[in-house]
C-alpha cells in the first residue's frame, strides 16, 4: 500500500466499477414506480369491471394513457437497472457479463417499446 | 476474482452462508420480488396491454386465462411481489437517509414491511373479486 488515500485505492473496484448515477436514478425511477402504481391499482379497483370495453374505454382517454406509457417507462427502466445488478452480482465472465447486459437492454428497450406502441394504438385509434 | 467478499448467494454448496434472520430474509425477499416482477410481471404487463390493443377477441383470451386458477396464482403472486417490493423498498428510502438502524427499529420494519404487504395484498384482491 503506498499512494493515496484510503478511498482512492477502492474506489472502481465493485463489479459495476461506478455505480453512484446507477444508485440515483435506480431511487427516482423507485419513486416513478410508487405514484404510478398507486394510480394503476387504485384505477383498477374504481373501474366498474374489468371487462374489455370498460378498460379499453378508460385506458384510450388521454390522462390514464399518458399515465400509462410513463408506467411502462419508469417500471422497464427500473427493472433494467435492478437486473443489471443481478447480472453484475452473479456473471462474473466478462464476456458473459457484456453479452447479459447487450441482451438485457434489448429485452428492456424493446419491451417497453411494445408497451408504448400498445397504449398509443389503444388511444390514437378512436376506440373512445 | 479476488477473495474480496462476494454478493450474498442463497445456497453456497448445500449450506446456507447467511444465517437466516428478518434482515436477510427483507433483503433476499427485495432482490427475488423484484427479479421475479421484472421478468414475469412486465411481460403479464405487455401482454395484458397488447391484447387491450388488439381487440376484444385477444383481450377475453387474456381475460378466460386470468381467471383460471394458474392464472389467479400468477396474478396474486405478481401482486404480492409488488407489495412486498413496494413495502421493502419504502423501507429501503428510509435506510437510504440513514435512519432506522437501531437494532429494535430495523428488526420490526424487516418483519412488518413483509406482513403489511401480505395485508395490503389481501387487501387489493378482497377489492378486485368483490366488484
Amino acid at each position: 500500500m503506498s499512494k493515496g488515500t484510503s478511498i482512492g485505492r477502492v474506489r472502481g473496484l465493485g463489479p459495476a466499477h461506478d455505480g453512484a448515477h446507477h444508485w440515483l436514478v435506480q431511487r427516482f425511477t423507485a419513486v416513478g414506480n410508487l405514484v404510478l402504481m398507486i394510480w394503476l391499482g387504485a384505477s383498477l379497483v374504481a373501474l366498474p369491471d374489468l371487462g374489455f370495453e370498460t378498460v379499453s374505454k378508460w385506458l384510450a382517454a388521454p390522462i390514464p394513457a399518458t399515465a400509462m406509457i410513463l408506467l411502462v417507462v419508469s417500471t422497464f427502466w427500473h427493472a433494467r437497472l435492478g437486473l443489471q445488478v443481478l447480472v453484475e452480482d452473479y456473471v462474473h465472465e466478462a464476456g458473459s457479463k457484456f453479452g447479459a447486459l447487450v441482451l438485457l437492454n434489448l429485452a428492456a428497450i424493446g419491451g417497453a417499446a411494445f408497451g408504448i406502441f400498445a397504449v398509443a394504438r389503444l388511444a390514437l385509434s378512436g376506440a373512445a | 476474482m479476488t477473495n474480496r467478499p462476494l454478493s450474498p448467494h442463497l445456497l453456497d454448496g448445500a449450506r446456507l452462508h447467511w444465517k437466516w434472520g428478518p434482515h436477510m430474509l427483507v433483503s433476499i425477499l427485495h432482490r427475488a420480488t423484484g427479479d421475479g416482477l421484472a421478468l414475469v410481471g412486465l411481460a403479464v404487463l405487455l401482454w395484458w396491454l397488447g391484447a387491450l390493443a388488439s381487440g376484444p377477441e385477444a383481450y377475453a383470451q387474456f381475460a378466460e386465462l386470468a381467471v383460471t386458477i394458474p392464472g389467479r396464482v400468477v396474478l396474486i403472486g405478481l401482486s404480492w411481489a409488488l407489495f412486498t417490493h413496494l413495502m421493502s423498498g419504502l423501507r429501503h428510502f428510509v435506510l437510504d437517509i440513514g435512519a432506522g438502524y437501531e437494532l429494535a427499529t430495523n428488526r420490526f420494519w424487516s418483519i412488518a414491511a413483509p406482513l403489511i404487504a401480505i395485508l395490503l395484498t389481501a387487501g387489493f384482491w378482497a377489492l378486485i373479486l368483490n366488484k
